[in-house]
């Protein structure tokens, strides 16, 4: 009877079928438990779109507007779920449109499949009609990619491809498949891949290195721990705060590194780099021991680099050997997964408390409280703040949302004064500072997580490079909320033009269009707010809401954000005003 | 470290795949480093390729740069060595009309002290191919430059360690 079973399964492993590359495609996907594709169809994909019409019950295709929102709503999908966001495109125009979402997710490492076609394998070459080198053109953009000519090829290609998108330190490929293998009939069989010669994605923990960290972290008096995105890679969420408590450490995060660790952690210090808070930055340069995790040392983070943390021990807890050394100097560098790392680290932790120290940033924070914090979230002066309103959304939310923003002076406002109680709740654009990211990347984020309040804060700038998408969010009746603090600037770049261009606001200036009429040519309700005593209101009615909801908030035009470390300056000149 | 830049051999084990090239070569493009010589060849392993490159560069900066090749999905190692470290040859070849071979004596004479040798002479033109350091070879280009050369070429640097590389035992721990 055992034998019998053991013989079929072993039928049942090799037993093989005939079906087109296409289908193959479609079937590779299913295997893989993918059930949201984003994309855009076109002449060398169609034989796939032909078979995710014979799919449709077991994939659900999202047609976005333009193939960079089908990137982005894929990474939005993956940042919120942890699984890989998959993306698909015809070739030519279809395949580069995805290359800015591909640039995205391969500098904040989210785990994206991108799947394109291309033309005949026979008009390689011949600068057929669409045909473009989309694997040459992706190549510096992509953790792997690959072009596959025989449909024989496409079963090991996209199992390889979601192999390597999500394991180590996640990343964006691409599979590249001419349209003669997707027509190609031949014995389809899938198995999952889980390993690569040569491809070596989570270092062993060497414990050595993790008792040399504990070693001088017991020693340190003013420790200070910045965390990355790879606490949430890694889901080391509940290590990260046991190390934190056990050891009393104040630990401060990156934008990417945001809602790993509740915003009302007593140790949570805050954001750290150009925007991020003033104790952080300040005591980054007061520290004795400076322990990195599952961060990249970003130059938005560290400022100057000749004057950074240089009277520190650096401690950095890294999956990436490449990241060890790149920027900064480490004196202890602890390779291999976070998760692994910090358990194997928390019972070599001395319990501490550091009170004096932890005096230190509380008294920065009431400075920045004064100088900033104060006149951003309770202004007294005539003219909407950004951060009021995310105040007013923390309050109705009560934490609990995730918020995807886009990039500029609202992304910062968001990042720094959002409240979060989950981890994987902060979903923004930080390495590649993608201007319009936010909106698609909202829609993606609300079909992984439907149960989950989703708010997308835009500015008005970077809203209108994928307003389209609200096309997408009509069709598929995606119930996001959409904000856009409108200052009629790109207000990043003006608040730069003000302080370091003697205010010649060159191409800054918004001539905006009725965002509300747009918003409502989707049949998606909408509502501008021009004043303070409409805006708890006109919050309340957006959440309230079951569908997608618009708000236009008009903020004032000239505010800009504080603290600052000016460009090339060191984190300790960080400016208050 | 050393901040000074020096000539780095780099020597990359990988998998035979199209593509690898490009991949590789963006990491020096988008620091805007220049490669001297390139070369790619099978290596002793059956199946792995192996690539040589030369770049002037500081030692901080190869090290990250071989740190970006090494995690390439398809890059099984990636090392740097300097001069010392390694054995290292490259060769070229130069043409001539053959009535040089005749009509100046000289050209022999170099030929064998330069410990060239020629590979094929017809009635109308004559080559010779010659392998050693860059600075032997340019020595031999400055000789025989007087004699109107109408063609030459170089090929890229290969080498190699001193030290052993263990790619084999690599290999076996990527399969378990």
């Amino acid at each position: 009877m055992e034998t019998e079973t053991i013989i079929n399964k072993e039928i049942a492993k090799k037993v093989t079928e005939r079906i087109s590359g296409s289908e193959a495609i479609v079937r590779c996907l299913i295997a893989e438990d993918v059930k949201i594709i984003y994309g855009y169809p076109g002449g060398a994909i169609m034989p796939v779109y032909d078979e995710l019409y014979k799919y449709k019950d077991q994939i659900h295709h999202v047609l976005t507007r333009h193939e960079q929102g089908a990137t982005h709503s894929a990474q939005g999908f993956a940042r919120i779920s942890g699984k890989v966001g998959v993306a698909i495109a015809t070739s030519g125009p279809g395949a580069t449109n995805l290359i800015t979402g591909i640039a995205d997710a391969q500098i904040d490492s989210t785990p994206m499949v991108c799947i394109t076609g291309q033309v005949p394998s026979h008009l390689l070459g011949s600068d057929a009609f669409q045909e473009t080198d989309i694997v040459g053109i992706s190549t510096p953009v992509t953790k792997w990619n690959c072009q596959v000519t025989k449909a024989s090829q496409i079963p090991a290609a996209i199992a390889k491809a979601f192999y390597i998108a999500k394991s180590g330190r996640p990343g964006p490929v691409l599979v590249d498949i001419t349209k003669d293998a997707q027509f190609e009939e031949f014995d389809f069989v899938y198995e999952k891949c889980t390993k690569v010669r040569s491809y070596f994605p989570v270092p062993k923990t060497d414990i050595s290195s993790v008792e040399a960290a504990a070693k001088i972290i017991n020693a340190a008096k003013k420790p200070l721990i910045i965390w990355g995105q790879g606490i949430i890679l890694s889901e080391a969420e509940e290590q990260l705060k046991a190390v934190v408590e056990k050891a009393g450490i104040p630990a401060a995060w990156t934008i990417l590194g945001a809602s790993a660790l509740p915003t009302s952690h007593p140790l949570n210090v805050g954001m750290l780099g150009m925007h991020g808070n003033y104790a952080p930055n300040k005591l980054t340069n007061e520290c004795d021991v400076l322990i990195a995790i599952g961060m990249r040392f970003d130059d938005r983070v560290t400022g100057n680099l000749s004057t950074y943390a240089k009277q520190a021990k650096v401690i950095h807890f890294e999956i990436d050997a490449a990241e060890v050394d790149k920027n900064v100097k480490t004196d202890v560098a602890v390779l291999g997964d976070a998760k692994v790392s910090l358990e194997l680290l928390l019972p070599l932790l001395n319990e501490n408390s550091h009170p004096e120290w932890h005096q230190q940033f509380k008294d920065l924070y009431a400075i920045e409280y004064e100088k900033v914090i104060k006149g951003d979230l309770y202004p007294t002066k005539e003219g909407l703040t950004m951060g009021e309103v995310i105040k007013e959304i923390n309050i109705q939310t009560k934490g609990e949302a995730a918020i995807v923003t886009d990039v500029g002076q609202h992304q910062m406002i968001a990042c720094r004064y959002a409240e979060f109680n989950k981890t994987k709740s902060n979903i923004t654009s930080g390495g590649l500072g993608t201007m319009g990211f936010g909106l698609p990347a909202a829609i993606g984020a609300k079909m992984a997580a439907p149960d989950r309040e989703v708010v997308s804060i835009s500015g008005d700038g970077g809203y209108q490079m994928t307003i389209q998408e609200l096309g997408t969010i009509f069709q598929q009746k995606t119930a996001v909320k959409i904000v856009v603090l409108n200052n009629e600037f790109l207000g990043m770049v003006r608040q730069w033009q003000q302080l370091f261009f003697d205010k010649r606001y060159a191409s800054t200036e918004m001539v905006n269009p009725n965002f509300v009429a747009i918003a409502e040519g989707y049949y998606i309700k909408a509502r501008k707010v021009t004043k303070r005593e409409e805006l708890a209101e006109a919050v309340a009615e957006m959440m309230a809401s079951k569908e997608a909801y618009f708000l236009e908030v008009l903020v004032e035009k000239e505010g800009n954000v504080f603290p600052m470390v000016p460009s090339g300056a060191g984190v300790s000149d960080i400016r208050l005003e | 470290m050393s901040a000074e830049k020096q000539l780095y051999t780099v020597s990359i084990y990988t998998e035979n795949n199209i593509g690898l090239l490009n991949r590789i070569s963006a990491i020096f493009q988008r620091r805007h480093i220049n490669i001297e010589s390139l070369n790619t060849s099978p290596s002793e392993i059956e199946g792995v390729s192996r690539f040589t490159i030369v770049v002037n560069m500081t030692e901080v900066n190869i090290k990250k740069i071989i740190g970006q090749i090494d995690k390439q999905v398809e890059v099984i190692k990636a090392f740097y060595h300097t001069d010392d470290e390694t054995i290292y040859q490259q060769s070229c070849m130069f043409k001539f009309r053959s009535n040089l071979l005749f009509e100046e004596r000289n050209i022999q004479n170099i030929i064998k002290e330069s410990n060239s040798r020629i590979v094929t002479v017809n009635k109308d033109f004559f080559v010779i191919e010659k392998s050693g350091k860059k600075e032997e070879i340019d020595q031999l280009y400055k000789e025989l430059s007087v004699f109107g050369i109408m063609q030459f070429t170089r090929s890229g640097r290969i080498a190699v360690t001193k030290d052993e590389m263990k790619i084999t035992a690599l290999l076996e721990t990527f399969n378990n």
